[in-house]
């Protein structure tokens, strides 16, 4: 049954990936990037990772994406974006990467048929809880944790001074229209 | 719970979900009118209840119509995305000590992330119809509920401090000796602000302001396309209640009534409080809307969190 499920859901992950990848619309783009995501959740979950799934869905699929979603509405490219975009999936210019990704994909396959003993035994039945996630975020990678947030909150005063000093631009220019 | 009794109750509950969204638009209309000083719907049937049935049936026969300049796969998908994603909210409601259908160490998570998942159904709805008053409710929605999301996680984060928990059985478990609504009352004000604006109700309906914006994200949706948002809406009523009575009053808690009907008393008083929110508050201005979020609601839920962590830190120490 869990296998089902679990095979299932990655074959909705790569098609969802590939047809991400290659949509010209880029909201039918970013909403198969979405599927990709969910189903990617659905297999976190499955191997005993409910914390990382709900995350994943939570950041990734409800924030990030909604925030991508945001920026493709205020451009709304159109017509002219989707025309361009084709442009740009010609063959020459994926069939580099493509060749890549494919030899990924078989030492993925080598790897996984090698070592399938040790991969079984990371990932059959042991789920972790919240609360074991929560531990070892503030036990031994507390460090990691504190200079990840640091980065974070360096990238927010940034974000903030950017967009402050674009406002107040702004408003100059208003006054300057009124009086 | 056996296999069978879970599947067996989960249909139940969607039944009882969308057959309790339907009889809400009613009552609410009621409601309303009473407080308004008018009837409301008051003809079909005993006290007008049958307006349910007649407005179900004019829906279902209206024509289906899907404009021809829209992104059609993605404006039929759009209504779907949000009944999904309430429904699938319901799953981790405890309604009593043995009824609910998956008790998840992630539960409240599980909520956030599926009320956040709801956004997609307004913003693709938005965007698919091609059309400027559509567009601009779609963007005022996400960046409202992309904002009120924010705090509304950080506001329940002192509930899973003090019952040290996600799981909602916990939750309601740990509010034996008190409910969460006295310790926690700052949360409990913002999380329901969060959750008007969530759900988009009427002091935060901005996305659909109709006298701005005509109807906002679903100008150009008709018929049962209409009916589904509507349903994605009051399923959000619904579910956003049950979730204030399991965090702040005590889910199915109570003496001598069995432990269901507790749970339906309190989020049937949930929801009439949102009406009269409804019928009392007029709508904001969208840019007083954004800095109520970020400015006070942010900073309170913050505050909250912070004297929750240190009185909870010191209570441990004691004991």
């Amino acid at each position: 049954m869990i296998e089902v499920l679990f095979y299932s859901a990655s074959v909705i992950a790569l098609l969802a990936t590939i047809l991400a990848l290659t949509r010209s619309n880029a909201a039918h783009a970013l909403i198969y990037l979405i599927v990709s995501l969910l189903a990617i959740a659905v297999l976190f979950f499955l191997m005993g990772a409910p914390f990382a799934a709900a995350l994943e869905i939570l950041i990734y699929a409800g924030a990030i994406m909604v925030l991508f979603v945001f920026v493709i509405m205020m451009l709304n490219l159109g017509e002219v974006g989707e025309a361009q975009e084709r442009g740009w999936l010609s063959v020459k210019s994926w069939i580099l990467p493509g060749i890549m990704a494919a030899l990924l994909f078989i030492e993925l396959l080598i790897a996984l048929s090698i070592s399938s003993e040790q991969t079984i035994a990371l990932t059959s039945g042991v789920a972790v809880p919240p609360k074991e996630v929560a531990m070892s975020l503030f036990g031994p990678y507390v460090l990691a944790v504190e200079i990840a947030s640091m980065l974070l909150l360096a990238g927010l005063v940034g974000a903030y001074h950017l967009g402050r000093r674009f406002i107040v631009r702004r408003e100059g220019v208003h006054e300057g229209g009124d009086s | 719970m056996s296999e069978l009794g879970t599947m067996v109750f989960g249909l139940v509950l969607i039944l009882a979900a969308v057959g309790g969204a339907a009889l809400v638009t009613w009552f609410e209309r009621r409601l309303l009118g009473i407080w308004q000083d008018r009837y409301g719907p008051n003809r079909l049937g005993p006290f007008g209840v049958l307006q349910v049935a007649a407005d179900m049936i004019k829906l279902l026969t209206k024509h289906d119509w899907v404009p021809p300049f829209s992104d059609k796969m993605v404006f039929i998908f759009a209504p779907t995305a949000i009944v999904v994603a309430m429904l699938l909210g319901f799953t981790v409601v405890p309604f009593g000590p043995d009824l609910y259908v998956i008790d998840l160490n992630i539960g409240l998570l599980f909520f956030l992330s599926m009320t956040s998942l709801a956004v997609y159904s307004v913003l693709l709805a938005g965007l698919a119809s091609n059309n400027k008053y559509a567009l601009l409710g779609g963007l005022r929605s996400a960046a409202q509920m992309v904002s009120y999301e924010v705090f509304m996680g950080l506001s329940l984060m002192g509930v899973v401090m003090l019952s040290g928990s996600f799981s909602l059985l916990d939750i309601v478990e740990a509010q034996r000796d008190q409910w969460f609504c006295i310790p926690q009352f700052l949360g409990l004000y913002v999380f329901l602000i969060a959750g008007v604006a969530e759900s988009h109700r009427l002091p935060f309906d901005l996305p659909e302001a109709e006298h701005e914006l005509t109807a906002g994200f679903h100008t150009e949706y008709g018929g049962m396309k209409f009916a589904m948002f509507m349903l994605g809406e009051y399923l959000g009523l619904i579910l956003i209640s049950c979730m204030i009575v399991t965090l702040f009053f005590g889910g199915w808690l109570g003496p001598w009534l069995p432990p269901l009907l507790w749970f339906c008393i309190k989020v049937f008083i949930v929801i009439c409080f949102f009406i009269l929110l409804r019928a009392a508050i007029p709508r904001p201005r969208y840019d007083q809307l954004m800095s109520l979020g970020w400015k006070y609601m942010l900073p309170l839920a913050l505050f909250n969190l912070v004297v929750t962590a240190v009185i909870a830190l010191a209570m441990q120490g004691q004991g």
